[in-house]
């Protein structure tokens, strides 16, 4: 019997599978059912809970350095994981026989009478997640069947990037927001994604259809429907060919008029399978993915090593690095604000970076490192006065100085602002930044004082209705009178629909999702700029 | 007869040697401790092993998790046997370092910090 559940669209397109459920919390990885690759798989674990611990003692001084080699010490002596791989050895799972032993070791410490070794407890808590850490993340892969649709409560980007979504699939969330980390994975790599389904994860089991587009999971698809399905799939397939050939091509409207055409980039590992032909740079690259499920903030060297990466990756082409733009629906924990009553008008974005200057310093300095190795710029997001901006290149000129100081090679990079707040928008004359990139998404939910998650307002929150029309048209006037480059960075950039509009108004850079260039490079060739009138842009 | 334990790290034939130190560290055998103790003990190709009664039980005194499962107090007396070739120069480093409060050589303090 088939039954239908509602969802908000995250992702677009459809797909028909068979659904595989995990749950994100603990032992839930699926046991392959053989004690050797089981075995195997906790000592991969162990082996790599080893390295990060190494790792880390070479970033840590002092008594971090001591709890870290005791707990490299339990590691490495075999006695520890000896009851684990006894049981797996008797056809217990990699994970619950590491658990169960490591909650025996645990209660030995807890039951002491000695205070020290009762506190002694958390290193071996310590020990027992980083493990089952790698035990859950490294295994995945190997879990999840080619083309499933995957279902789960809600999902780490880590162990989305960690699924073969080579033979396609699709993701379906309980929870989860369309404008989660995750949802933008799912828009960048093209897999279709339908979040905030409400219904209990046991409930999904059997042959599943994804239509993302509406946002609809339908669980044991009746005949009729999967016809259906078959008939939607092969016009879907016909135009992603087209686009997929489309997207080798320059983007250039009917008329002639050529569009730069830049990618949205939330991870580096996007790139992997990535031409930089396709496109003309990168207009925005989120750093946020470098502060997200770790322990501790990035450093200096490790974010040098990822931006220089992505400068690499682009062989010349510019690339745009936005500066940490953390709050809003992006908490991270220890350095965004708990306890806002709205965190989209609190401390987020530029705001959190000027009160954190450490944090802000650091990623300035490897940001500026990474500059050597290609053609980067730094945006700031959130910029809501030009003090803020003033602020900002201040801190920046200062890090470039220091750096020469200290005879480390670096670039002073053009330095640039999203416009995303409306204050920022409606006074974008006022900021002396070297290039405006619009924001549509925040911008529009800020303009129209309705959110994109939020269903019973989704149609309010309209990226191409007339008052954003008219405050992208000011922006782009803006930057032509300034001679400054300007792009438009949101999901809108990418949407076929919403593209005649957008060129309508005078923008001639588009930033996107990478599955979405050969689509948008089809919408640009069939518009014709010199056909399009005021009356298309502002209908009455 | 073939041995029940074919690969009995124990020597048989060997002679057990055997030491014993006062710990005196106020919080113990703690983590730190511990990890020098089974780091000293991996140095020697001697069998080592470690108990807090005369007559055992032992364990193996190269095992953090072992040595740390006895939770040993401060004023205990930690018992060590061993047997190999260097089973004696074992015993002397390793009773050297429980009487001198596992402090490294030459740092100079009779206490380490707490970790």
């Amino acid at each position: 019997m088939e039954k239908h559940f509602a969802g908000r669209p995250a992702a677009p397109g459809i797909a028909l599978g068979a659904l595989f459920t995990f749950s994100t919390g603990r032992s839930t990885r699926a046991a392959s059912g053989a004690v050797e690759s089981e075995a195997e798989a906790l000592r991969s674990a162990l082996n790599a809970a080893v390295t990060d611990l190494k790792d880390l003692i070479a970033r840590s001084t002092g008594d971090a350095v001591a709890i870290l080699e005791f707990q490299v010490a339990l590691l490495q002596d075999e006695v520890l994981a000896e009851p684990a791989f006894s049981a797996i050895a008797a056809g217990s799972a990699a994970d619950h026989a590491w658990l169960a032993a490591m909650q025996q070791e645990i209660a030995g410490y807890e039951a002491s009478d000695d205070e020290y070794f009762r506190a002694r407890a958390a290193d071996l808590y310590d020990l027992r997640d980083r493990v089952l850490a790698h035990l859950t993340g490294s295994t995945i892969e190997a879990i999840v069947p080619p083309g499933a649709i995957v279902a789960a409560v809600d999902l780490a980007p880590s162990r989305f990037l960690a699924i073969d979504w080579s033979r396609g699939g699709a993701l379906v969330l309980t929870a989860g927001s369309a404008t989660s980390h995750v949802g933008m994975l799912a828009r960048s790599r093209g897999i279709p994604a339908v979040m905030g389904l409400g219904v209990d994860l046991a409930e999904l089991s059997g042959q599943a259809l994804v239509d993302a587009h509406r946002g609809v999971l339908i669980v044991n698809p009746s005949p009729a429907t999967r016809a259906q399905f078959d008939r939607d799939a092969k016009a879907a397939a016909s135009t992603r060919t087209l686009a997929a050939a489309a997207a080798m091509r320059p983007g250039v409207t009917a008329d002639g008029t050529p569009i730069r055409i830049m990618l949205n980039i939330a991870d580096p590992r996007e790139l992997a399978d990535l031409d930089p032909t396709i496109c003309d740079g990168i207009g925005l690259v989120r750093t946020e993915f470098l502060f997200h499920d770790r322990q501790r903030l990035p450093d200096e060297e490790q974010q040098y090593a990822v931006y220089q990466r992505i400068a690499e990756w682009a062989q010349g082409r510019p690339v745009t690095i936005r500066t940490l733009d953390a709050g809003g629906d992006k908490p991270i924990p220890g350095l965004t604000p708990t306890g806002e009553s709205n965190p989209f008008l609190g401390v987020r974005g530029l705001r959190l970076s000027l009160a954190r200057p450490d944090v802000f310093r650091t990623q300035l300095r490897a940001l500026l490192r990474a500059a050597t190795h290609g053609n980067v710029k730094i945006m700031l997001p959130m910029v809501t006065q030009p003090r803020e901006l003033v602020a900002a290149r201040g801190m920046l000129d200062a890090e470039v100085a220091a750096l020469a100081e200290a005879g480390i090679a670096a670039r002073r990079v053009s330095l640039g602002i999203m416009i995303e707040v409306p204050a920022a928008a409606i006074a974008a004359d006022q900021f002396d930044a070297e290039f405006f990139s619009i924001g549509s998404n925040d911008l529009t939910q800020y303009v129209a004082a309705a959110g994109r998650d939020v269903a019973a307002v989704v149609d309010l929150a309209d990226p191409t209705q007339p008052a954003m029309l008219r405050l992208y048209r000011y922006v782009v006037d803006t930057a032509r009178a300034r001679d400054i480059e300007v792009s438009l960075c949101g999901d809108a950039g990418g949407d076929p629909r919403a593209i005649p509009r957008l060129l309508a108004t005078g923008m001639r850079a588009l930033s996107m999702a990478p599955a979405l260039v050969g689509g948008a490079k089809l919408a640009i060739a069939a518009v014709d700029l010199r056909a399009i009138s005021e009356s298309e842009l502002w209908p009455s | 007869m073939t041995p029940f334990f074919p690969h009995d790290p124990v020597p048989k034939n060997n002679v057990m040697h055997t030491g014993s130190a006062l710990l005196t560290n106020d919080v113990g055998l703690h983590a730190r401790p511990s990890v020098k103790l089974t780091q000293l003990a991996k140095r020697f190709g001697a069998h080592v092993e470690f108990s807090l009664a005369k007559n055992g039980p032992w364990v193996d005194a190269k095992s953090p998790v072992k040595v740390m499962r006895f939770k040993a107090a401060k004023g205990e007396t930690l018992h060590f046997r061993a047997s190999g070739s260097d089973a004696t120069e074992a015993l002397a480093a390793i009773v050297a370092l429980v009487e001198r409060g596992f402090a490294t050589d030459g740092d100079g303090s009779s206490q380490t910090p707490q970790v």
